[in-house]
Parts: structure tokens; sequence; C-alpha cells
């Protein structure tokens, strides 16, 4: 019952959503339909066990008073207000709490905090990664041998492809390297990618791959 | 521009300033803007998943029905099912009975592979093999040059070199003779593909980061000093000149504290 019922519900759930890719029926399709409803709904009750964990996490660290306990308190502010203000309104002038419409979604403050507070950070922590992968690509692109040449020389050209300095020829030799050669790469890529995941799907709906049960 | 609006403004700045300070080293700004986001984000996203996700997949379903009949009047009743099998995720909180929460997670890991194997088929490889394998235009062979990513040669060089790039990744055969020379040829093609991919990301964060300077000095910096703002008044500098002054203080505070500890390591024992 503990270990064996998932299996089954995994074998039985897979097997049919495979099977009702081939069924051209409507009752078929609303089956399909219902079930991917299914994972929105129980992903969402999942989600609520990570913040769960998050609350719990910070509210352990403010009560244990442990190093930098100070910025816990932030993240549970962030946390609580961004919540409150996804779900109250009062730009009529009147206060109104709306759990079931989307109302809180144009309050003023929630607007202000995703645009001013998520939007900047986010921005800022994406634009670290260039100093990061250029230093990174400073100490491992070396010339060593032909394909890590071609490594190298690759990003260069794509890199300075707009800069004025080399002509235009270095443009088209850009957009030559990303649509030609690239693309092969990254169709190459997408295809395994492709073959992967579908033997990996196949092993869980097998039971051969079992990772997801985690221990006990 | 309003001064409510500047101080939301400053507010931006500010946290764009606590994040690049990261480059010199993690500091109480960083950390600041670090747990922010983590908490922002987190309400951000149940916010979203809450009115894009729950309320109009669960409880519009069940809203026509009474509660105390358990839902079960409403015109789609089944939708009770992924409600229950979703708060028996939570039972995971509970070491008697955490094992029940495999069993909606049984069904969605089952479901959401199911789901996949046609898909992937079908939008990854079918698809991707349909697009390798176009006709070549023989009367258009060679296109406006070499360089002409529209020509019948790039569409051969697109399928010989993602050919050869497949039969690099096939590890069952040793990789020798003819075999061994179209796979030393897949991995130019990937080594290339990786070079110009590495390229264009670091040049998307460039952009990234030529947006965030903007920012500073167009949006922040420019309306701080803006005379010709009809709300303009001496609160904007004043408010400017108060985060410069912050970071000047932490400034001299690190350099302090730089200068105390080198002189603590300096001293003679």
């Amino acid at each position: 019952m503990r270990r064996q019922l998932p299996f089954v519900l995994v074998f039985l759930s897979g097997f049919f959503m495979i099977f009702q890719y081939f069924v051209p029926h409507q009752k078929s399709e609303f089956v399909y339909e219902f079930l991917l409803d299914w994972l929105t709904i129980i992903g969402g009750f999942a989600m609520a066990l990570g913040i769960w964990s998050l609350i719990r996490v910070s509210y352990d660290r403010i009560k244990r008073q442990r190093e930098n306990w100070g910025y816990s308190v932030i993240t549970l502010t962030g946390l609580f207000l961004m919540m409150f203000f996804g779900i109250t309104n009062w730009e009529d002038g009147s206060f109104g709490v709306y759990i079931y419409t989307a109302e809180g979604l144009s309050n003023s403050m929630f607007v202000h905090f995703f645009d001013f507070i998520l939007i900047p950070i986010q921005a800022t922590m994406f634009s670290l990664l260039a100093f990061f992968i250029a230093s990174a690509a400073y100490r491992a692109f070396r010339a060593r041998s032909v394909i890590a040449s071609l490594l190298l020389l690759a990003a260069l050209i794509v890199m300075m492809r707009f800069n004025p300095i080399f002509g235009a020829w270095i443009e088209t030799v850009a957009n030559w390297l990303m649509n030609v050669p690239n693309l092969a790469a990254q169709r190459a890529i997408v295809i395994g990618l492709g073959l992967g995941m579908v033997a990996t799907a196949l092993k869980i709906i097998l039971g051969i791959e079992r990772g997801y049960m985690g221990q006990g | 521009m309003d001064f409510t609006t500047f101080l939301w403004t400053t507010l931006g700045a500010f946290l764009t300033l606590a994040t690049f300070s990261f480059l010199y080293k993690d500091n109480p700004f960083y950390k600041l803007a670090e747990h922010l986001v983590v908490g922002v984000s987190a309400g951000y996203f149940v916010i979203i998943v809450w009115h894009g996700t729950m309320v109009p997949n669960l409880f519009q379903k069940l809203a026509d029905g009474d509660w105390y009949l358990l839902w079960l009047n409403s015109t789609q009743p089944w939708y009770i099912v992924p409600g229950i099998l979703g708060i028996l995720m939570w039972t995971r909180f509970s070491k008697k009975y955490g094992w029940i929460s495999r069993w909606p997670m049984a069904l969605y890991i089952g479901i959401a592979a199911g789901v996949a194997v046609p898909l992937e088929m079908s939008n990854k490889v079918n698809k991707q093999l349909v697009a390798t394998m176009v006709d070549i235009d023989w009367s258009n062979f060679m296109g406006a040059g070499f360089f002409d990513p529209f020509s019948g040669m790039a569409s051969l060089l697109i399928f010989i070199g993602a050919v050869s790039a497949l039969i690099y990744f096939f590890f069952s055969k040793a990789h020798t003779g003819v075999f061994g020379g179209v796979a030393k040829l897949g991995i130019w093609t990937l080594m290339i593909g990786f070079g110009a991919s590495f390229g264009f990301t670091v040049m998307a964060r460039i952009s990234l980061f030529i947006n965030r300077l903007q920012y500073l000095d167009k949006n922040w910096r420019e309306a701080a000093f803006d005379a010709s703002n009809p709300n303009y008044s001496f609160g904007f500098p004043l408010v400017f000149w108060l985060v410069m002054a912050l970071i000047l203080v932490y400034i001299i505070w690190e350099l302090m504290a730089h200068l105390k500890h080198k002189n603590q390591t300096s001293a003679p024992q």
C-alpha cells in the first residue's frame, strides 16, 4: 500500500496519458484536459509546502536569533506584504479584500512592489552574470586545441558583432554562425534532449526510475 | 514625475546599487536585497498561482456548489478529487502519515510523464527532424555568398552538422574510421554552436547591465535634477544625495575596517 500503490498509480496514469493521445475523440480530449487541470491544482497545493517551508525556516532563525536573523524578518515582511497586497484593493477609496477575484493584481502597491523591488533586483542579478561568465571564460577559454579554438573564435565573433570597428563583415559572419552551425548544434541537442526526456518518462512509467519517491 | 513615483524609483535605484555591490563582496546591502527578493518573489508567485491557477481551475469550477454538501451539488463535482489529492500533499508534514503524500505525487509524476512521451516526440524530435531534412535549393545553392544563411548550401550544412552532432552523441559504437571522422565533424559543429551560444548569452547579460545603468542615469539621476518637472521640489535632489551619502558612509566604514584589519595583521607580535 505504501510503496506499491504509488507505482501502480504512476503506471496507470502515465500509460493512460500516452494512450489517449492517439484517441481522437471528444471524451478522450475531455479527460486529457481534466487531468491537465489536476496537474496545476496539485502543483498549487504543493507550492504551499514550499511557502510553509520558507516561513518555518525564517521563523526558526528569528526565534533562535541565529546569525543574520534580521534578514529573515525582511524576507517574511516581503512575503506577507506581497500576499496581502495581492488580495486587497483600495484604489476606488474603499478598502476591500478580494480572495476569489483578481482586483488585487491591480493594487498599486502590488504593482509597485513588482516594478520597483522585484524587477530591479532580478534584472541586476542577471546582469551580474555578465561579469561572472566573462571572468569564468577568461580562465576557461584557452586555444589549446582545434575544438577549443573553434569555441573561442565563435564566441569572440558573436560578442564583437555589433562593434563598429570591425565593419559589416563581422555581423555577416556572426549571423551565419548563429543561423547555420549553431542551428545545427542546437537541433542535435534538442533532438537528443527530446529522446532523453521520452526515455526518462518511460523509465518512470515502467517503474525503473523511482528516485522521485524519496526514502522510506 | 510626482514625488511618490520618484521615491519608488529611488527604491529601485537603491536596490540596483545594493545588488551591484556584490561585485565588491557580500555585504549588508546585498544581503538586504537578496532576502527581500526571496520574500517578495515568493509572495508574488503565491498570488499569481492563486489567481491564475487555483481560483479558475478549482474554486470557480466548484463555486456553484455548497460547502456543507462538500460541493457535490456543483455542476463539476469531480474537481473535488484533485482538491483532495492536493490536500493529501500536506500530509508530508506528518511523520506518521507522510507516506500518503506519495499518492498525489505519483499521480502528478505519472500524468506529467505520460503527457511528455507523445509531446516530446512530436514537438522536439519530429519537428526538428522535419525542419532539418528540407529540400536543398540547388538553383540558389551559393545564395548571396558563403555566409548567406538562407542558401541551399546553408541547408546542406545544417543537415550535415545536425546529423554529425547526433552521431557524436551515439556512444554504442566506437568512434573510429569513417564513423569517428563524422563524429569529429559533429564535435566541431557542437563547439562552434556552444561558442556562439556563449557569446550570445554574454551579450544578453551586457544588454541587461546597460539597461540597469540607464535606469540609474536616466530614470533616477536625471529625474532627481529635472527642474522642468512641474512637480519638482527640493525633496528630489535631497533624496538622491541621501542615498549617495549612505553609500559614501558605507565606503568609509569599509575602508576604516580594512585599515584597522591591516594594522592589526601588520603589528609586531
